[in-house]
């Protein structure tokens, strides 16, 4: 298990430090900074004050080697459009795209695992052509425009919810159904071919054969194996709600960090955009590695593997 | 041996509807009772159809504004003329101009950029699947690490930073998406390279180029077709969410995305403006998928029983 868990966590490592190196190069190359913060109408001379003065003179390696430390003693950098550190900036916004993560993911299992359970127990029924053509839709219907449609339907002609906004609760109920939409054919497909597959297992027969049926040979005997990949995909998939809050945030204007990202790329705001990258691929890379131990531990056979 | 001359030695060893059948006519009758395929198709061609003829049918172009026809309703609802069947936008334009016209975009960049991400996603799979060892660790690591990138927010950067247009448009979100090619082009390229026919092509002095390109890649096709048809999904409604966000297309194109972004100003009394562009959006990625869907179970029985 120790070998197992000292593999994952240095390929881990190893992929954040090459991502970091990918996000610092890509936005310092392309973008001069010094202009940035200058602004449009700023001169030669200006231009190349703020350059020494922020030290921007430096070799482009220097500066990363800096970033990438300071991150290590907690300095995240500062924003340039903002004015404000990066840490600051992120610490703010987290807890509201977190829960609104958090509640996305469970609008999945709540619509995919019972639809897949469904489909898997009667394959060919009305209700399995039912969640395939959910799976169908659900794929192609693009995030932003089911946002805008429950807003149209459900906060315009409807006036249930509220059209926008994060104060309580009960405004991230249609956020999350719209952020965890785009995750039920995934999973929902998932669940049903690995449910599929357990219930033609023998040792399910031997089950049924010794008088189980129904709910408790799925809840006890079946529903245990078939679970193990959903779980996995499951922690994939949140780890995707972090970066793909972008959209749905803008939509139903969330103050979080995905409206966080559009604003600082909409400002060329360096500093925070390349940290934003930098965490998002953090937060999918952790959520990845619990994902595989999770896994290792319920079920001893994979281990072994690599 | 081919089947005719088979049969001519041993007749009736073939049933009358098995001896007449080559591949082609399975697929052929496979493909004729595939609903999901046959109405994706269907589907797919006239949405095609409209996006090239749509716009020299129409009476009016995308662009020309008239201010004093702003947001005028669609004919069904009262205000409605068959002068703009659609409607007009916030700048008095034809709406079902800039829908048709903006079919065009979309398939443009689908096709575009799921071209650039096949390329590059079959050539790695084909090197680190024939190859293997270090070549073979080298594209996994890349994997992984493309995995982790969070695409949508990399893709909206590189756009912002480069400047929006349509080939950069086409190719930042082709480079995101060349995963699934990889995959599944190493397993199939993994499971070839151990037949016997390329040890034959070996034998013969076949260069390694030539097997790759002439032997091994011809028969991943089928599996490349399908993933390429479902990423030309997954690329246009990458473009319509950039454009939405206002960092892909620009106006005054008609991109789908945009046209939502721009109708999201009038939600409230003219939702049609939102609603139409994401109902052609919608019906064009389900026909997309649904023909990718339909290809996988048309092909897939053949491919397995040539393993």
């Amino acid at each position: 298990m120790f070998r197992f868990l000292a593999g994952r966590l240095m390929v881990a490592a190893a992929v954040a430090v090459t991502l970091s190196i990918v996000a610092f190069f890509l936005l310092n190359l392309a973008v001069d900074p010094a202009q940035t913060i200058a602004g449009e109408e700023a001169n030669a001379l200006e231009i190349e004050q703020i350059r020494e003065r922020y030290g921007f003179d430096r070799p482009i390696a220097v500066r990363y080697v800096e970033w990438f430390s300071n991150i290590f003693k907690g300095d995240f950098g500062e924003s340039y459009y903002w004015h404000k550190p990066v840490g600051e900036l992120v610490v703010e916004r987290l807890p509201v795209t977190a829960t609104l993560a958090l509640m996305s993911i469970c609008v999945t299992v709540l619509i995919a695992i019972p639809l897949g359970c469904a489909a898997a127990l009667k394959p060919n029924s009305w209700i399995d052509r039912l969640s395939l053509s959910v799976a169908v839709s659900a794929q192609a219907i693009p995030n932003f425009w089911l946002g805008l449609m429950m807003i149209i339907l459900l906060a315009v002609t409807f006036p249930i919810f509220p059209v926008s906004g994060d104060k309580s609760l009960y405004h991230f109920i249609l956020p999350s159904f719209v952020l965890g939409a785009s995750s039920v054919p995934p999973v929902m497909r998932l669940m049903r071919t690995g449910l599929l597959d357990v219930m033609n297992a023998d040792y399910i027969r031997t089950t049924r054969s010794k008088g189980f049926f129904g709910l408790r040979l799925l809840t006890a005997h079946a529903m245990r194996n078939a679970l193990l990949p959903v779980v996995s995909v499951l922690a994939v998939q949140l780890g995707h709600k972090f970066g793909g809050s972008v959209i749905t945030e803008s939509v139903f204007a969330i103050n979080g960090l995905g409206r966080l990202a559009l604003e600082s790329i909409l400002g060329a705001d360096i500093p925070t955009v390349q940290m934003l990258v930098f965490l998002f691929a953090l937060t999918f890379l952790a959520l990845n590695l619990l994902a595989d131990l999770l896994n290792a531990q319920l079920d001893p056979r994979l281990r072994g593997q690599s | 041996m081919t089947t005719t001359a088979f049969s001519l030695l041993f007749p009736g060893s073939f049933s009358r509807s098995g001896a007449s059948l080559t591949p082609q006519d399975i697929l052929v009758r496979k493909a004729s009772t595939h609903t999901g395929f046959k109405t994706g198709l269907v589907l797919l061609g006239l949405l095609i159809v409209c996006a090239v003829f749509g716009p020299m049918v129409v009476s009016h172009t995308p662009f020309d504004q008239d201010l004093t026809k702003r947001l005028l309703p669609p004919v069904w609802v009262t205000g409605g003329t068959w002068d703009h069947v659609l409607g007009t936008d916030g700048n008095g334009r034809d709406y079902l101009a800039r829908i048709l016209y903006g079919a065009r975009i979309s398939l443009i960049v689908g096709l575009g950029a799921a071209s650039v991400g096949a390329v590059i996603g079959i050539t790695l799979g084909l090197l680190s699947g024939y190859f293997g060892g270090w070549i073979d660790h080298a594209v996994n690591y890349l994997l992984t690490c493309q995995l982790a990138l969070p695409g949508l927010l990399l893709a909206m950067t590189v756009v912002f930073l480069i400047g929006p247009s349509l080939v950069v448009v086409i190719c930042v979100i082709g480079v995101l998406h060349w995963t699934l090619f990889l995959v599944v082009t190493r397993t199939a390229a993994r499971k070839i390279r151990k037949l016997d026919y390329i040890a034959a092509a070996q034998a013969i002095g076949a260069s390694r180029r030539e097997i790759l390109l002439e032997d091994v890649l011809p028969n991943l096709l089928n599996q490349v077709l399908v993933i390429f048809t479902l990423e030309v999904g997954v690329a246009i409604l990458a473009e319509a969410s950039l454009s939405f966000l206002g960092v892909g297309i620009q106006p005054p194109t008609p991109s789908w995305g945009l046209l939502i972004a721009e109708g999201k100003d009038a939600l409230f009394f003219q939702p049609w403006l939102i609603i139409l562009p994401g109902i052609a959006l919608f019906l064009l990625v389900v026909s997309i998928n649904m023909m990718g869907d339909g290809i996988r179970d048309i092909t897939d029985p053949e491919s397995t029983t040539n393993d």
